[in-house]
Order: structure tokens, then sequence, then C-alpha cells
């Protein structure tokens, strides 16, 4: 079965792109509703939650004191983590990590470190010794596609609101205490991803979309416009030019997306 | 700046291993180095030695993961421990979780997968030593294990990496310059089409340098398949 529906589900969509239509009437170039609440759990240090269409994603950001790395020792460390619960979707199942979980986490995670927009360089207590570990944990609520986009613009918004818990006399972090001070975030990188269903490049793909695509690709820019980090996906292929007209037309769509941070 | 950067990675125009901004390490690669497996391929590119491994089409365990209009391709990237400096940890970690799942996205771009419905074929790549370069250097190698086994696909596909060090665009960073470096952009191609069937990049790039570095690593691709061919006529006798 699961290899008919979507056969039946591409020639209705392919169908459709061939009248200039998507499933959900949008526009090529169109990214569905987007809301971004923050401070949406007062327990983490920082939060959102994100809806993109029906896609619902929230993030929370702990921190807490540990080592830094051995070639870093002056830095703050940065985990980003995805779950992909059972709550989202039929086809999520409880357990460790799977790949697409474990890729979405470490796309994210690429974004947010390759652009330096955490100063981590302000996260250090005591050089190799402590600083500050700063974990974005993302949780995914509703699946309904374009996971990417959705969990980087939520780990940005939910960084930017984070705040310090207070460190007592003896190095102890005090959670129930918080500061008024700023996580040192200095940029507003975002990811746009771009599907490909046969010669038709969409943006923000919704879950049927998604279900039946050729190849992907993800496209993260930093405040500058400059390129960050990028992840193809999908077994299909896109040609030289397809991709260089794509990180042109990605660079449009992250200055969208950025005014959601503002 | 992080410990033991070098200040400068390009000295008079040459890299700190001697090589110019658009040339590759030297590459070895050999077809049908192993007895038990269908299809193998033994690679030395630069500092890393990978050993690829081709099983399949097979009897899939576990069953449901069987697909009835296709073989389902299984790809496993995998460290050995004595790869890297500090000792890898044996077992999966997230890092080649992930590049397991974009080489078999790569991979599926070009074999045959409908005619083998029901079936299995099991991609294996070691990594014995790594020096930078890694995924790469591994889906060429599988390319040409799958092509050893005699399953059918579209084409070899060949695999090389750009980056930037020291404001400048190069060519397959080894790994002193991937850990100091600036950008890194590994690629993977289907030869006669110029397909992309493998795109990744970290690092700061402005759309100009991505160009330059999109199309390095492309040529870089095509000087890596002429190797990949070689090693196949070799071992089946093109003379």
């Amino acid at each position: 079965m699961e290899d008919i529906i979507p056969e039946i589900k591409r020639e209705y969509i392919m169908s459709l792109l061939e009248q200039g239509k998507r499933i959900d009437d949008r526009g090529f170039d169109d990214y569905r509703d987007i809301s971004i609440e923050t401070d949406f759990i007062e327990k983490a240090e920082g939060s959102a939650r994100v809806k993109f269409g029906k896609t619902q994603i929230i993030v929370g950001v702990k921190l807490t004191l540990g080592a830094p790395f051995s070639d870093m020792p002056n830095s703050g460390v940065l985990t980003t983590n995805v779950e992909l619960v059972p709550i989202a979707s039929p086809s999520f199942e409880l357990g460790p990590p799977g790949e697409d979980s474990v890729e979405i986490a470490r796309v994210v995670d690429r974004v947010i470190r390759e652009s330096d927009c955490i100063d981590i360089g302000k996260l250090c207590m005591k050089e190799g010794e402590k600083v500050w570990i700063v974990f974005v944990d993302i949780h995914v609520l509703d699946y309904g596609g374009n996971l990417f986009d959705a969990a980087a613009l939520g780990s940005i918004a939910a960084l930017m609101t984070t705040t310090f818990p207070a460190v007592d006399e003896n190095g102890t972090v005090d959670y129930k205490t918080k500061t008024d001070e700023k996580l040192p975030v200095i940029g507003k990188p975002v990811e746009v991803t771009f599907v490909k269903l046969g010669d038709y490049i969409l943006v923000d793909p919704c879950l049927d979309e998604e279900e039946v695509l050729s190849a992907r690709l993800t496209i993260g820019y930093n405040s500058n416009g400059n390129v960050v980090a990028m992840q193809k996906g999908g077994s299909g292929t896109f040609t030289q030019k397809e991709i260089v007209e794509l990180v042109n037309r990605g660079r449009e769509k992250a200055e969208e997306l950025r005014t959601f941070l503002e | 700046m992080k410990v033991g950067e070098p200040e400068e990675f390009i000295i008079d125009g040459k890299r700190l291993d001697g090589r110019a901004p658009d040339e590759l390490r030297p590459i070895k690669i050999e077809a049908g180095v192993l007895e038990r497996a269908d299809g193998s391929c033994y690679l030395e590119w630069g500092g890393n030695k990978v050993l690829a491994a081709c099983y399949g089409p097979r009897e899939i365990h576990p069953k449901h993961e069987a697909r009835s209009d296709r073989a389902a391709l299984r790809t496993y990237y995998r460290m050995a421990p004595f790869s890297v400096n500090d000792r890898k940890r044996p077992g999966p970690d997230r890092r080649s979780v992930e590049l397991s799942k974009v080489i078999r996205n790569t991979l599926e771009s070009v074999v045959f997968l409908h005619l083998f419905p029901m079936t299995a074929i099991d991609v294996y790549i070691e990594v014995l030593q790594a020096q930078a370069g890694t995924r790469c250097a591994g889906i060429t190698a599988a390319s040409v294990a799958i092509a050893d086994a005699g399953i059918p696909m579209k084409e070899l596909i060949p695999s090389c990496a750009s980056g930037k060090i020291d404001g400048k665009v190069v060519v397959d960073l080894f790994d002193t310059e991937d850990n100091y470096g600036e950008a890194d952009v590994p690629v993977a191609i289907i030869p006669r089409t110029g397909e992309i069937a493998l795109l990744q990049m970290d690092g700061n790039l402005t759309q100009e340098e991505f160009e330059e570095a999109l199309n390095l690593a492309v040529k870089g691709c095509k000087d890596v398949y002429e190797k990949q061919k070689e090693a196949l006529m070799k071992r089946y006798g093109g003379e």
C-alpha cells in the first residue's frame, strides 16, 4: 500500500503543477502561514512554538555548565536534538532517534553553528574547565511537512529569548532564579527548503508534496545572505544551474522568514 | 582561533601539503578486493583508506523493510576506531547515521532498484583511515563496489569536495584544512548528465564563492570518474 497511494497522489499533484497550481492553493514561491509564540515554556531558559501551516514544533533551550571541548577551551558548546514524537504522525515511533531526526538536528545545528549566531566566546566561565552548554531541543508536535525550516526558525526564535539562570557562589546553577542577562545571539540565520517534483521546484513543501518529492534542497543563510549550510535530500537530482538559481531564489525567501524574528 | 591552527594555509600559491588550489590528492582505486562480498572496492585518496562492499540483491531481513516495487538499498557508513587521532568509539554516532542516509540517497539516484523488488542491496563503507573527505571517498568506492557486484546502474557516481581556506576556494580539503577551514562542500555527480546527486555544505560562502566551489567540486568529480572507470577496466579487462 505504501507504494501505491503516493503514486496516485503524485499523478494528482503533478497534474495540478502543470496548471501552475499547488495542492494547497499556494504559489510555487509562497510559504504557508507562519506564526511564532515565544516563552511558551517557563521552565526552559528560552522557548518558541512555531507553526508552518499544519506543521507545529516546539523548541526549548536549556543551559547547563560543563566542560568545553579540548580544542576550544574558551568556547561554549552547542547541542541540537530533534525528537519526532509519536503524537506528531502515525509514522513516528518511540525509541532512539532515527536517521530522519538525526538529519534535521544536524542540519539545524549546522546553520546555528556555521552562522556564528551564538557568540560562544562569551559562554566561558573558566578556561578549559567550565563553560555554558546550550541544549536546543526540538519537539515536533504535528508533522505537516518542511520540518527543516520550522525547526531552524523555532530554534533561533527560542535562542533569541533565552536568558541565563542564576549561578550561586559555589558555581551551581539555580534554575528557579532567572537573570535578565540574555544569551549572546548576534545573528538571525534561517533555512529555506525547496523540493523538486518532476521539473517543478517549490518552496516550503507541505506533507503531500514531501511524500512524493524526487529531491530536496535545504539552504541556510546568515544575516548577510551568505550561504552557511546546505543539505540535499531525496534520491532525485538537481542540475548545477538549478542549484545556483535556488541559492539566489532562496536568499529572498530567507529575508521574508527573517521578518518573523523581529 | 582554535588550538593548533596554522597561521597560513596557502604559501606562494601552494597548500600546506604542496598541492595547487585545484589539485586533488593522489587517488588509487582497486575493484574486487574481497572474496566473500558480491562486489567490493578498496580506495586510497591521499591519507584516506576506505573499503566498500556490496551484498545483494539478497533476501531482506527484517521483512517489513521489503518494498513491493523495488529493492531496498541499505547503506552503512562506519569509521574504524583506529581511523582517527582520538580513538572513535565503535558503533553508530549521529554523524555516521546522517552520512549513511545521504550516501543512500546519492546511490539511489543511479541504481536500477526497480529490477529487484522485495530484495535488499546492502552497501557497507568501512573507513579504515580518515584524512578528511571520507564521505566522498566512501561514495566513490561504494559505486565501484556496486558495479563490481554486477548490479545494473545508470552510471558510476564519483564524489569530491571543495572548500574555502584563507578566503580562497580550493578543491579536496585534507584534514588540517578541513578542521580549520572556512567552508566544506561535498558533491557527487552523475557524470553523463552532470546532475548533482549529493550536495552538502557548511561554512560561510558568498554567492560567487559558492558557484566557484560547486564548479571546482564538479570538476574534481570528473577526474575521480576517470579513476573509477580505470579500476573497473583493469579488473574486467578493458584491453
